[in-house]
C-alpha cells in the first residue's frame, strides 16, 4: 500500500532543551521505534512530533500524542471525507432548523426549535469496549454520549441506540445481546433519561464485532449554550466529578506492561460506569451552568480523558492551559503522570470558571457531594503544560494535538467480487408458489431482525420524564419536549441496512437516509437535522476505504438533496473479526419536528374497514432483501434503486395527507417488504386486526412483489370516505398509489395475487413475531 | 393543601411527580432536598421514583438515613399523608413506614410496560367505587417483587391494606401486590407510576384519579374540588 503523506506540513520548531528528568524511572525510558509503534504512531508521525516539539517527547507526551492522533480523537483518516457533509441549512432560515452550533465545533451540534429554544443531539459508538465487555462497554457508551449533551448546557431528555449483532443462534451473540441490553438499561434507567427507540439487526458480518451506537438528545435555551473553550488568562481550571483511576488505560492504545509491571493484570481494559455519579454530575453541572457568568467553558472527559479535554479547550480558546496532576482527585495511590493523563475513568468534567468565583462552584459541588478540584489555570502561551510533583512532564503546543493532527486520504478500491454480486439476477430462482409464500411470511416475521424488539425495549425505562408519546415499536419514537410554557413534539428514527451498504455502499447510504426520513414522515414529522455514526473496517485496506468513501458520498448527497444539515457524529473504524470486516454501517439518525400534536401518526391499524393504500408503486426488486437472506441464504444482488425526487414527493404527499387528517396509520416498507409491513400494521398494541389484500392487478415476480424491498413505498390505513381524496392527492403529486385492500376485524390476513391466494391467522403471525427473540434468549448464552 | 416532593441524590421521577401534582392536579407543589431537616408547610409528602444513592447496597437502604427522613417519620407519626412511588415505595419499606420489602424482579430484568391493575377496596376513597374495578398505570422497575412474611401478609389482607394488584404479575410479587398502605391509612406506597399517566398522550390518565384517591384519605374535599 502506498504510504499516505500528511496533508498538513508542520513547520519545524526551534530546537528546545529536553524536559527535566523525571524521578520516576518508568517515565524516563528512551523513546524507541518499538515504543512508537506500540503507541500506534507511524515513523512519519513521530518525526512530526519531534519537529513540533524541537526535541524528543517524554513518554507521557508520546502517550498524549498517541491518543490525540488516534482515529477516535483526530478523525485523521476520515476528516477529509467528512468535509463533504453540509453543516448548515442552505434554504432560507425558517422558524425551525437553524444550526446554532455546527458539527465539529463542539461536543455536539445544536439546532433551533423556535421560541428561543434549541436541541442538542449526537450519536457515538462504543463498539470495541462492548465486544470485550458487553455490559460495561454499552453502559459507558450511554454515559459518554449523555455527557456530550449536557456539556453543551442541555438537559438530556432522550436516548436511542443502534445495535448490530451476529446471528442469534450463536451462544456468543446471545451473551453479547444480553450484556449490551442490560448495560444500556443499567445506565440509562438509573440516570433517568428514557431510551425511547432504536434499531437492531442480526447478521453474520457482525459476529464477534457487535456495533453499539448510542444517541442522546437534550433541550436548552439559546442563552444556555456552553462551549468547550478555555479563555481568559488566569481563569481557574476545575476538575469535577468522579476521581481518576487506572481504568480505561488498557483500552486507550496498548498494553501498559512497560509502565508498571506489577499491576497490569488488574487493569480492566474497559472503563466502568457509575450512572448514579453521572446523574449527580448532570444535576450539579446544570445547576452550575444556570448561574450567570460563572462558567467560561466546559468539556467532558471522554476518550483520552484529561488529555483531550485540556488540549481541546485550550486549542478552541486560542489559549494555553497549565495543570498540576497532584491536585487531580485520584482513587488509587501511586498513579504516574502517564496513567493520569490517559485514564478514561468515567463521569468526569473539566470546567473553566470565571476567576474570583471559585467559591460558587465549590459550594454547588459540595451540595451534590462531588469533587470540584482547582487543578490549574488558563494561560496565554497556547501550550498545554502538565506538572506532577512540580516537575513539568508535558509541554506541547495545544493546536499540534488537535487542529494540526495529521490528515490522510487513503486509497479506496472496490473489492474484486463486488460488481459480480450486484449483477446477480433472480432468474435462476423459481418464483414463489402459494406454499412458499405461506411459509416465507412466517419465517420472515420471526427473523430477529424483523421480529418485535419487545424483549429489548421492555428492559429500558422508556417512559421516565413522562414525555414519551409514541412508545418503542412504531416507525419512529415521538417525544414531547417541555420548552418553557410550550410543548413541542419531535420524532426520531435510526436507520441503516448494512446488507445494502455491503452490496452497493453509495446506494446503501442513500437508503439509510431516505428510510430514516420516510420513518419520520410516517410519524407526521418533518426532518430537522441528522447525526451519523460511520462504522467501518480497517481504512488501510482499500476495499474498506472504498466503502467508507462511497457511503459518505451517499449520505452527503442525500443531505444536500433534502437540505438537511449534519450536526455531528462519530467514526468507528477497524470493526473487524477474524472473518473480515463488518458490513459497512453508516448509521443515520434524524430528528424531525411535528408541528401539530394532532399530526402524530402511528403504524398501527385502528379500526376494521380502514382501507389500505400502497404509495410508491408495486415493489419489484429482490436484491439485498431479507427474503433472499432468510429464505435462500443469499446476500446478493444490487441494493434497491433510490430516486431522491420521488422520495421527496412521497414524503411531502404523506405529510400533507396527515395534516389534512386523512391518515389513520402509516408504515413504510423496509426489511421483509409489503406483507411484513402490512402484518406489522395489524399488530396493534392492544388488539390484533386482520386484512384482505388484492394484489392480482400487479404482474412480475411475486417474491419481489410480496417480499421485495423497493424503496419509496408506504402503506396507509385511511377511512373509506377519505380514500378518493388520498388517491387524487397522490395522482396530483405524481406518486403512484393503489388501493390494495382493507383492514378487517376477523384476524385473518388474506392475500390474492395474480397466481394464487394465501391466508394466515394473524395470531400465528403475531406469535412468531412477538416471541422470537424472547424464545431465542431463553437458550443459554456463552459463559464468560 | 401543599405538596412536598422529596429529592434524594439519584431521584429521577421528581419532576414527573411535580408535574402530576402541580400541573395535573393544580396543587401548590415544591421540592424538598434530602439534606433538609424539616418539611416546611406540607400536607402531603411524596417520595418519587428513581435510583436514590444509585440503589447501591439495596434499594432505599441508604436514602432512609438522609436527614429529611427523620422529619418524614415524625410527620407520618403525627398522621401526615406520605406517598411513595416506585423507589419511594422501596424507601418507605426500608424506613419501616410500610411493611414488607421489595426485591429483584423474578425475571432478574428491569420491566417497563403499562400494567393493568385491579383496584382493591382499601379506604373510603381508594376503592373500585371511586376508581373503577381496574386502572392502567405504567411500571418501570428492576426491584418490584413485593415480599412479606405470612403473618404480615395475613395482616395486610385482614386490614384491607392492599391498594392495587397486578392483573398480569410482571415481577413475582407475593399476592400480585402492586401497592399498599399502612394500617392507619396515612402512608401509601406503590410500584406503578401515576406520574406517567396523566397527560392526554399517556397510555392512560388514571394517575390523576389514583393520586386523588391517596389525597382523599386525609383531604376528602380534594375529590370534590379537582374531580
Amino acid at each position: 500500500m502506498p504510504a499516505a503523506a500528511p496533508t498538513t506540513p508542520v513547520p519545524p520548531a526551534a530546537p528546545a532543551p529536553a524536559l527535566p528528568p523525571n524521578p520516576d524511572p518508568v517515565l524516563n525510558q528512551p523513546i524507541t521505534p518499538a515504543l512508537v509503534k506500540k503507541h500506534g504512531l507511524l515513523p512519519d508521525e513521530y518525526a512530526v512530533i519531534t519537529r513540533t516539539l524541537g526535541r524528543d517527547p517524554t513518554l507521557t507526551e508520546l502517550g498524549i500524542f498517541s491518543v490525540m492522533w488516534s482515529e477516535h480523537c483526530s478523525y485523521k483518516n476520515t476528516r477529509v471525507l467528512l468535509k463533504g457533509f453540509p453543516t448548515e441549512k442552505r434554504g432560507p432560515t425558517e422558524k425551525f432548523g437553524r444550526v446554532l452550533v455546527k458539527a465539529g465545533e463542539e461536543n455536539a451540534g445544536i439546532i433551533d426549535v423556535g421560541d428561543g429554544w434549541a436541541i442538542a443531539f449526537k450519536i457515538e459508538s462504543h463498539n470495541h469496549p462492548s465486544a470485550i465487555e458487553p455490559f460495561e462497554g454499552a453502559a459507558t457508551g450511554v454515559g459518554g454520549i449523555i455527557r456530550d449533551i449536557f456539556t453543551m448546557g442541555a438537559r438530556p431528555v432522550l436516548l436511542t441506540n443502534s445495535l448490530r449483532f451476529g446471528e442469534l443462534g450463536s451462544p456468543a451473540t446471545r451473551r453479547l445481546l444480553r450484556g449490551v441490553v442490560s448495560g444500556i438499561a443499567h445506565y440509562g434507567n438509573c440516570v433517568g433519561v428514557p431510551t425511547v427507540g432504536g434499531d437492531v439487526y442480526f447478521d453474520r458480518s457482525y459476529e464477534g464485532n457487535p456495533l453499539v451506537n448510542a444517541l442522546c438528545l437534550g433541550t436548552l435555551r439559546h442563552d444556555q449554550i456552553r462551549r468547550g473553550k478555555a479563555t481568559g488568562v488566569g481563569n481557574p481550571v476545575f476538575y469535577v466529578g468522579a476521581a481518576t483511576g487506572r481504568d480505561g488505560l488498557g483500552g486507550a492504545a496498548f498494553a501498559s506492561k512497560e509502565l508498571s509491571a506489577e499491576s497490569s493484570a488488574d487493569r480492566p481494559a474497559v472503563q466502568k460506569g457509575d450512572p448514579f455519579m453521572e446523574k449527580l454530575l448532570i444535576e450539579a453541572c446544570l445547576e452550575m451552568m444556570a448561574v450567570p457568568g460563572l462558567v467560561v467553558g466546559i468539556q467532558d472527559m471522554g476518550a483520552a480523558g484529561l488529555t483531550c479535554s485540556t488540549c481541546e479547550t485550550a486549542s478552541r480558546g486560542g489559549a494555553g492551559i497549565e495543570i498540576e496532576l497532584d491536585r487531580v482527585p485520584q482513587r488509587e495511590t501511586g498513579m504516574n503522570s502517564y496513567e493520569i493523563m490517559l485514564s478514561e475513568s468515567q463521569e468526569r468534567m473539566l470546567v473553566i470558571v470565571q476567576r474570583g468565583r471559585e467559591r460558587e462552584i465549590e459550594d454547588i459541588f459540595r451540595k451534590w457531594d462531588l469533587h470540584a478540584a482547582n487543578i490549574g489555570e488558563v494561560t496565554a502561551t497556547g501550550r498545554m503544560v502538565v506538572r506532577q510533583h512540580g516537575i513539568v512532564i508535558a509541554d506541547i503546543p495545544a493546536p499540534a494535538l488537535t487542529d494540526e493532527a495529521p490528515l490522510y486520504r487513503r486509497e479506496g478500491r472496490e473489492a474484486p467480487g463486488a460488481a459480480a454480486l450486484r449483477a446477480w439476477s433472480p432468474s435462476q430462482l423459481p418464483d414463489l408458489d402459494q406454499r412458499g409464500a405461506q411459509g416465507a411470511l412466517l419465517r420472515l416475521l420471526a427473523h430477529p431482525t424483523i421480529a418485535s424488539k419487545r424483549w429489548i425495549y421492555r428492559q429500558y425505562d422508556h417512559m421516565v420524564q413522562h414525555g414519551t408519546v409514541v412508545l418503542p415499536g412504531s416507525d419512529a419514537a415521538v417525544v414531547r419536549l417541555r420548552l418553557g410554557e410550550r410543548d413541542r413534539f419531535i420524532a426520531i428514527s435510526n436507520d441503516c441496512n448494512g446488507r445494502y451498504c455491503y452490496l452497493n455502499p453509495h446506494r446503501g447510504a442513500l437508503i439509510a437516509m431516505v428510510e430514516c426520513l420516510r420513518n419520520l414522515a410516517c410519524a407526521g414529522a418533518r426532518a430537522l437535522a441528522m447525526t451519523d455514526n460511520l462504522n467501518f473496517g480497517n481504512p488501510y485496506k482499500p476495499e474498506n476505504f472504498h466503502q467508507l468513501q462511497e457511503c459518505v458520498r451517499g449520505l452527503a448527497e442525500a443531505c444536500r438533496h433534502f437540505d438537511l444539515p449534519v450536526v455531528g457524529g462519530n467514526v468507528s473504524l477497524y470493526n473487524e473479526s477474524p472473518e473480515g470486516a463488518i458490513d459497512p454501517t453508516p448509521t443515520v439518525s434524524v430528528v424531525g419536528l411535528i408541528e401539530d400534536e394532532r399530526h402524530i401518526t402511528r403504524q398501527f391499524a385502528s379500526a376494521p374497514d380502514q382501507r389500505l393504500v400502497l404509495l410508491g408503486g408495486a415493489p419489484s426488486e429482490l436484491g439485498g432483501s431479507q427474503f433472499l437472506g432468510v429464505i435462500h441464504g443469499l446476500k446478493t444482488g444490487d441494493a434497491p434503486a433510490v430516486d431522491l425526487g420521488a422520495e421527496q414527493r412521497l414524503q411531502d404527499l404523506l405529510l400533507a395527507q396527515i395534516a389534512a387528517g386523512r391518515v389513520g396509520a402509516a408504515h413504510d416498507l423496509s426489511e421483509g417488504g409489503l406483507l411484513v409491513a402490512v402484518s406489522e400494521m395489524l399488530f396493534a398494541p392492544d388488539r390484533t386486526f386482520g386484512a384482505r389484500l388484492d394484489l392480482a392487478a400487479f404482474g412480475g415476480r411475486l417474491d419481489a412483489l410480496l417480499f421485495g424491498e423497493s424503496q419509496g413505498r408506504v402503506v396507509l390505513a385511511v377511512r373509506e370516505e377519505d380514500l378518493p381524496a388520498v388517491l387524487a392527492a397522490a395522482a396530483a403529486a405524481g406518486t403512484p398509489a393503489a388501493a390494495i385492500g382493507a383492514v378487517t376485524g376477523d384476524a385473518t390476513l388474506a392475500v390474492r395475487t395474480a397466481r394464487f391466494e394465501a391466508a394466515w391467522p394473524v395470531a400465528d403471525l403475531r406469535r412468531g413475531w412477538e416471541t422470537s427473540i424472547e424464545e431465542a434468549m431463553r437458550r443459554p448464552g456463552l459463559e464468560t | 393543601m401543599n405538596v412536598a416532593v422529596l429529592q434524594f441524590p439519584g431521584s429521577n421521577c421528581d419532576q414527573d411527580v411535580f408535574h402530576l401534582f402541580a400541573g395535573g392536579l393544580r396543587l401548590p407543589t415544591r421540592y424538598v432536598w434530602h439534606k433538609e431537616t424539616g418539611l416546611g408547610a406540607a400536607d402531603l409528602v411524596v417520595i418519587p421514583g428513581g435510583f436514590s444513592y444509585g440503589d447501591y447496597l439495596r434499594c432505599g437502604a441508604i436514602a432512609r438515613f438522609s436527614p429529611v427522613m427523620a422529619a418524614v417519620r415524625d410527620f407520618a407519626g403525627a398522621g401526615g399523608l406520605v406517598f411513595g412511588i416506585c423507589n419511594g415505595f422501596q424507601i418507605l419499606c426500608e424506613a419501616g413506614l410500610l411493611p414488607g420489602a421489595l426485591i429483584r424482579n423474578a425475571s432478574l430484568e428491569f420491566r417497563c410496560l403499562t400494567s393493568a391493575l385491579k383496584v382493591e377496596a382499601s379506604t373510603e376513597a381508594f376503592n373500585p367505587r371511586s376508581l373503577g374495578a381496574a386502572v392502567r398505570l405504567p411500571i418501570g422497575h428492576g426491584e418490584g417483587n413485593y415480599r412479606i412474611d405470612e403473618p404480615g401478609l395475613a395482616r395486610l389482607e385482614a386490614n384491607r391494606q392492599v391498594l392495587l394488584r397486578y392483573v398480569e404479575n410482571p415481577n413475582g410479587s407475593l399476592g400480585d401486590i402492586a401497592g399498599i398502605r399502612n394500617e392507619s391509612g396515612n402512608v401509601f406506597g406503590m410500584m406503578p407510576h401515576p406520574d406517567r399517566a396523566f397527560e392526554r398522550f399517556h397510555p392512560s390518565q388514571d394517575g390523576l384519579a389514583v393520586a386523588r384517591a391517596v389525597l382523599a384519605a386525609r383531604f376528602p374535599e380534594v375529590l370534590r374540588r379537582t374531580g
